[in-house]
Formats: structure tokens, C-alpha cells, sequence
């Protein structure tokens, strides 16, 4: 009796389970035509879109993805996008993708220029991607826009690169505020002359986007270069007169050795790139003064 | 990440038509010191033959200013002489941190000037020589 309940029992849990089964491959194959069905009327949409715009433009995307059969290798694909008005290189590679290949993939966040993670190699040269104009690139209109990954970076999926060795870099320099004497009250501020302020303003507003290291032939060649980025954040530490001379020193030492400042051979392709309009060349001529005055003392 | 992408170097060297002038006074720097330095050699070779006797030297700098070859090889070497001072110059100023604003212009100078000293040379290194 007990066997008989219990086979019962495991029959009516496999037709369950078949069914189950077969509803979940449903709702799946369901999903799957939402989906399909989504980026018709998406595509269908760009159609419309393209057939009333006023203009186009056509963007020649790199493409490449280890992990999916058959697109191991990089290509270019181009997409058909509608301009309008004020329109961004980041706000084509949104339409596209939103439009045409969902698994187009690029970083992207604030989008006004300082979160830094849109770096890319657009029509030959390092931009953000949400602060490039489309209509400021040359001849936008009839020829195509190509967008490429950062050069020198290794690519992980399309657009995106691997920035590791640029974070490190950066880090290498200690890009930290460490004053020598901290204010006696609790809530004083540091105070800093304003002479000193504007000196080291520039050199604040680094995004770590990573353009200037892409764009830097030295850098390439060379793995252990520290790079216009982190030697740029070594020069707002060192010229900040709130640190002491102690400090100062130690930080000398470290752009100072044979892969910091004096690698910089002035190639300005760093200055000419940066989205932040750093002066990024001239503040490592300036530590590498600095240097020579620190180590030639005559006296 | 199971892999990667890396574009290589050659790529770099393809992309030629989008380097800046910065770029270019660099290439054309390193070229034109590696140009000197091969010229410094075949000229200590020559003046050696100095040490074998004065009409050998002669005999030497006599055969060579007779070859077209040497003739249109020195507006070459000028070229480079030149433009290899000036855009040390504008080095010189890049160091000190002066004018860094207008370095891609000192550049285009620099190649200006070089251009228009050659050219006046011509005359000179050539007269004789055809
Ligand atoms: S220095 Fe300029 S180009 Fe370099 S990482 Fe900072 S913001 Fe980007
Ligand atoms: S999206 Fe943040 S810098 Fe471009």
C-alpha cells in the first residue's frame, strides 16, 4: 500500500516537473519573442527616426567579445544614427545600442565630463565620449565617425578597457593629502595661501580618465613609465606648501627615479588630449626642475 | 576576463596622418640625431686618412666633392644639422618651461627656417657639381 502511494506519488512530482519544466521553456521562449519582438519595433523606430531626421550620421564602431563564438575577432561595425542639435559622441553610442545591438558595450556614467570613465579613441584621437561634440568633429556629416577603445590599453569588450595598470600607476605616486601639522580645533580648516591654490589648480582637476596615458608613445613603450596622470598628481602633492619638506622629498624621490619624470621626452600628446585642459607637459618640465635643484646643490 | 586584445605597435606607426606637432619635432629629432652621429663616424673616417699622409687626405676630400652623390648628400646633411640646432633651441625653452603654449608653432618655425636656410645653400654645395 505504502509503495503504491509512494509511486503515485513520484509520478504525479515528475508530470509536475515535466510541466513545470515545459512551462519554464515557455515562458522563456515567451521572454525570447518579447524580446525579439522589442527590438524589432526599436529598430523599426530608428527607421522612422532616420526617415524624418533632418540629417544622419554614420558611426563605424570596434567591436570585440572573447566570450561569444564567432566575434572573437575585432571588426568594425557601423550604424546609422539621427543627428540632432548638441548631440555627443557618447549620445550615438547610446542610440545604437538602445536601437540596434543591446550588447554593444562601453563605460559611461555622469555624462558632463567628470566621473572620467568615457575615455575614447575617436577619429584618431583621445576625447571623452559625452563631452565630444559630434558637430565639432571635422567633416561629421559625410564621412563616417570611427569610435575606438583607448590605444596602448589592453581591450577586455569593445570599447571598454582594461585600466589596471593606469590605476596603479596612479597609486604609485600616493595621491594623498598629508600634511605635517594638522589645525589645533577641530573643525579649522587647512588653510592654503591663495598663490599656492592657483598654482596647483589644474593640476586638481584630473578625472583618471586615462586619455593622457593612451595618448603617450613613451608610456606605451614603456610598462613602468609613471605617466603624465600620475605624475601629474605627484605635482599637486609636492607644490602644495601644506605638506612639509620632509614629505616633499619623499615625494621627489619617487618621480625622481629612472621611470618617473625623466622618461618624458615633451611629445605635448598628453596636454593636447586632455579633456581638463591640464598643462600636463609643463608640470612635468617643472618637477624635473625641480629635481635637478633638489640634487645639484653647489653649496 | 578569459582574454584580451592588444592592438601592437605596428598599429601605432600606421596611424602616422594623426600625430601631432609635438609628435612630429620628436620623430624628426631622433631621426636627425641618428643622422649626425652616422655622420660624425664617416666623417672621423675621412679625416683619418690624415694620418697617412697630407695628399692621401686631399686625395680623399678631392674624390668625394667630385661625386654628385656627396654634393646632394651634404644639402641633406644641412638639413638635418639645421633643423636638429633649432628644434634643440626650442627644447631648450620647453625645459625652462618657456613658451610651452606655442611649442607647436616653434616647431613649424623651426621647420621654416630650416627649409629656407637648405634651399639658400643649394647654390652653394651644388656650384660645380653638374
Ligand atoms: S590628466 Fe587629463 S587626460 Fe590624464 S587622466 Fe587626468 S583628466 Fe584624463
Ligand atoms: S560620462 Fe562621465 S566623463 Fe563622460
Amino acid at each position: 500500500m505504502s509503495t503504491e502511494v509512494t509511486e503515485k506519488e513520484t509520478e504525479a512530482q515528475t508530470e509536475t516537473e515535466a510541466e513545470s519544466g515545459e512551462s519554464a521553456h515557455q515562458s522563456r521562449r515567451m521572454e525570447q519573442k518579447r524580446q525579439q519582438a522589442s527590438q524589432r519595433d526599436l529598430e523599426e523606430e530608428a527607421r522612422t527616426e532616420i526617415d524624418e531626421a533632418e540629417q544622419t550620421i554614420e558611426v563605424k564602431v570596434f567591436r570585440f567579445d572573447p566570450e561569444v563564438a564567432g566575434k572573437e575577432e575585432p571588426r568594425f561595425d557601423t550604424f546609422h544614427v539621427p543627428f540632432f542639435k548638441g548631440m555627443t559622441v557618447l549620445d550615438a553610442l547610446i542610440y545604437a545600442r538602445d536601437h540596434y545591438d543591446s550588447s554593444l558595450t562601453f563605460r559611461h556614467s555622469c555624462r558632463q565630463a567628470i566621473c572620467g570613465s568615457d575615455a575614447l579613441f575617436v577619429n584618431g584621437r583621445q576625447r571623452l565620449g559625452c563631452k565630444t561634440q559630434i558637430a565639432d568633429l571635422e567633416d561629421h556629416l559625410n564621412s563616417t565617425i570611427r569610435i575606438e577603445p583607448l590605444p596602448h590599453q589592453e581591450v577586455v569588450k569593445d570599447l571598454v578597457v582594461d585600466m589596471e595598470h593606469f590605476y596603479d600607476q596612479m597609486e604609485a605616486v600616493e595621491p594623498f593629502f598629508d600634511a605635517d601639522e594638522l589645525p589645533d580645533g577641530d573643525l579649522e580648516e587647512q588653510r592654503q595661501d591663495r598663490e599656492n591654490r592657483e598654482k596647483i589648480k589644474m593640476s586638481t582637476r584630473c578625472i583618471w580618465c586615462g586619455a593622457c596615458m593612451s595618448s603617450c608613445n613613451i608610456a606605451a613603450g614603456d610598462n613602468e613609465y609613471l605617466g603624465p596622470a600620475a605624475i601629474n598628481k605627484a605635482y599637486r602633492f609636492a607644490m602644495d606648501e601644506r605638506e612639509g619638506e620632509d614629505r616633499k622629498q619623499q615625494r621627489l624621490n619617487i618621480i625622481e627615479q629612472e621611470h618617473g619624470v625623466w622618461r618624458c621626452q615633451t611629445q605635448f600628446s598628453c596636454t593636447e588630449v586632455c579633456p581638463k585642459d591640464i598643462p600636463l607637459t609643463e608640470h612635468i618640465q617643472e618637477l624635473k626642475r625641480e629635481s635637478v635643484k633638489n640634487n645639484l646643490k653647489f653649496w | 576576463m578569459s582574454q584580451s586584445y592588444d592592438r601592437g605597435t605596428i598599429e601605432d606607426f600606421g596611424r602616422w596622418r594623426e600625430f601631432t606637432a609635438g609628435m612630429w619635432a620628436w620623430i624628426f629629432h631622433k631621426f636627425s640625431g641618428w643622422v649626425l652621429i652616422g655622420y660624425l663616424f664617416t666623417h672621423i673616417a675621412v679625416l683619418s686618412t690624415a694620418t697617412q699622409s697630407g695628399a692621401m687626405y686631399t686625395e680623399t676630400i678631392r674624390g668625394l666633392e667630385s661625386l654628385v652623390a656627396v654634393r646632394v648628400l651634404e644639402v641633406g646633411l644641412l638639413a638635418v644639422a639645421v633643423f636638429h640646432i633649432l628644434n634643440g633651441v626650442r627644447l631648450l625653452f620647453v625645459d625652462l618651461g618657456v613658451g610651452l603654449e606655442a611649442q607647436d608653432k616653434s616647431f613649424y618655425a623651426s621647420l621654416v627656417v630650416s627649409a629656407a636656410i637648405v634651399v639658400a645653400s643649394v647654390p652653394t654645395f651644388l656650384a660645380g657639381a653638374f
